[in-house]
């Protein structure tokens, strides 16, 4: 399942200073890389920018080569309706099956889809992708995000 | 014991020594314009020089006077007679460069067979050395010192870590020669590789040095391997390693009948007595290319001269606790950079790249360590960065005994806010000149 699955995350360690988040934003543009999923997670003195990209192998290089921290990180993503209590179902299924949820972000898809993204420790990714699949949820391929 | 000499009788030794630096401060004094000049212009005449008390008439010798004379100005022999040259590379200003007689690689063989010895090594055993070979003195240092007791030595260098660990399993490496971090780097990568240290390997001994090693770090290294953990001191200056040598109870030996220390205060030049804390100064009386006079190591030791529990008389040394140059006093302690940063490499196992900043708060000092987080250390969580902020905190309370602020800093920040290498911002002295 995490073969099929499985989604290259990047997680950028950034201060808190000014034009950071610009200077990664624009790093990726020269190189012609589209972000697909983003959120960003901070405390006072610094923030992790987590990314999801259309081409995770060169954006890495590309922000390794600007002098960026990174982390590529294992994630997986599922598809659910854009309707109340489409979060709920997907939470509902991991908390049962005791799996921690480390973060997770949202966006929305095109017509009536929402795209969830979650990180698991990751000795549970194999069982939330069961459990997730049995109970009925959509898994999105990572073709989905790349190219 | 390689040497009776190491648990000899002190007066027998004191007289060695005496008879050795007349040879030698007659040596330079007729040999090299520089130290003439020095002592003509104290008045010093070799033969004022009768015992080693008298040493503390002699003038200093400093890293840049060997600067100032690059390459060969201090040396005593003509070129036909040097069979080894070293030279460290010099980071500001030019390299300091060393020579060796035949002699002189005697002697180096003879205080590196002594260390090796501090462990009973010798046929059977079989030495890793991964100290890097070439003009950095480590390397062949100890690989002579192994080859002269007897023992197979396996010259691995640095770096190919993978590689490394397979030869040293498959060779049955009983002994490991190398800087303390790239033992624990070792032990680091054996376990993500999947073998049991202890059961894979017979390590029985280390000899680590060329850099610092907190208690934290060594008591790792020794839990690790299931090592003893030998401390091995000495600086190119000097002859290389084998200045001195840990024994197994775990005091620095100085080879002081070919290298007398001393202690000074490092404002006053004054010589302390035993037991107090000061800039650890060498003279060599052995050497014959490069002897030096009261070479000023710029090390903060402590000397004693109790006997050992292992039989050796010869001067015991506490480790070298810092640089005279670096230690800065905060709200009255003295704290050394390199406490800082054997807190940061026993978090981690590896050194960040770091700086300290110095301020006032009011009246008080106020500390900041900016870490660079780098892919390796680089958690992907704000709770495990807020942790390992906290823990580096906490750990530089224990050493350090000062309250520490940890600020975690992108890579590059330093050297784009502070200009490149520079290691601490005291901005206490920049408003004092303000005012
Ligand atoms: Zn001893």
């Amino acid at each position: 399942m995490i073969r099929k699955y499985g989604i290259k995350q990047l997680s950028i360690f950034l201060e808190n200073r000014k034009g950071r988040l610009l200077e990664v934003t624009e790093a990726l543009k020269d190189a012609s890389i589209n972000i697909r999923a983003l959120a960003l997670a901070e405390s006072a003195e610094f923030g992790i920018l987590r990314l999801v990209v259309n081409n995770p192998e060169k954006a890495r290089s590309v922000l390794s080569s600007s002098g960026f921290t990174l982390k590529e990180q294992d994630v997986f993503a599922v598809e659910v309706p854009d309707e109340p209590g489409g979060f709920y179902n997907v939470v509902r299924i991991l908390t049962e099956n005791d799996i921690n949820v480390d973060y997770t972000y949202a966006f929305v898809g095109g017509g009536k889809k929402a795209v969830l993204i979650f990180k698991v420790p990751s000795e549970m990714v194999e069982k939330a992708l069961d459990v997730l699949s049995q109970g009925g949820i959509t898994l999105v391929e990572p073709m989905f995000f790349y190219d | 014991m390689w040497n009776p000499i190491e648990g000899a009788p002190r007066e027998e030794l004191e007289k060695l020594q005496a008879k050795r630096l007349r040879d030698t401060v007659e040596r330079v004094y007729h040999l090299v314009p520089f130290y003439k000049k020095k002592f003509d212009e104290l008045g010093i005449k070799p033969a004022h020089i009768n015992s080693v008390n008298d040493l503390k008439n002699l003038p200093f010798t400093t890293k840049q006077d060997l600067r100032d004379h690059y390459p060969f100005g201090l040396f005593t022999v003509p070129m036909d007679q040097v069979v080894r040259i070293h030279s460290s590379s010099g980071t500001t200003g030019k390299p300091t460069v060393v020579g060796y007689t035949r002699h002189d690689m005697g002697v180096w063989k003879e205080v590196m067979a002594r260390t090796m010895s501090m462990m009973n090594v010798g046929p059977g055993d079989v030495v890793h050395n991964a100290y890097g070979y070439g003009l950095f003195t480590g390397g062949l240092g100890f690989h002579y010192g192994a080859e002269e007791v007897g023992a197979a030595v396996v010259p691995s260098s640095g770096g190919f870590t993978k590689r490394q660990l397979l030869l040293m399993k498959d060779f049955g490496a009983t002994v490991l020669c190398s800087t303390p971090s790239f033992a624990l780097h070792l032990a680091e990568v054996a376990k993500d590789e999947g073998y049991d240290l202890k059961k894979d390997f017979k390590i029985r001994a280390g000899f680590f040095g060329a850099e610092p090693a907190s208690e934290g770090l060594r008591s790792a290294l020794r839990d690790a391997w299931g090592l003893v953990y030998i401390e091995a001191y000495g600086l190119s200056e000097i002859i290389g390693p084998g200045v001195a040598s840990g024994c197994p109870y775990g005091n620095l030996h100085v080879f002081e009948d070919h290298f007398i220390p001393e202690v000074i205060d490092t404002e006053t030049g004054e010589v302390l007595p035993d037991g107090q804390e000061g800039e650890l100064v060498f003279t060599t009386v052995t050497k014959q290319a490069l002897p030096i006079i009261r070479y000023r190591t710029k090390d903060i030791t402590v000397l004693h001269r109790e006997p050992c529990e292992c039989g050796r008389t010869i001067t015991v040394m506490e480790s070298v606790k810092g640089r005279a140059d670096d230690m800065l006093i905060v709200n009255g302690v003295n704290v050394f950079p390199s406490q800082v940063e054997h807190v940061l490499t026993k978090l981690e196992g590896i050194t960040p790249n770091y700086v300290i900043v110095l301020d006032k708060k009011g009246v008080l000092d106020k500390l900041e360590v900016w870490v660079e987080v780098d892919d390796r250390t680089f958690a992907d969580g704000i709770g495990a960065l807020e942790t390992l902020k906290t823990r580096l905190q906490q750990e530089m309370l224990n050493d350090l005994y000062i309250n520490v602020r940890v600020k975690l800093v992108e890579p590059k920040t330093l050297e784009r806010s502070m200009g490149k290498a520079k290691r601490i911002i005291d901005k206490r002295e920049a408003e004092g000149l303000k005012s």
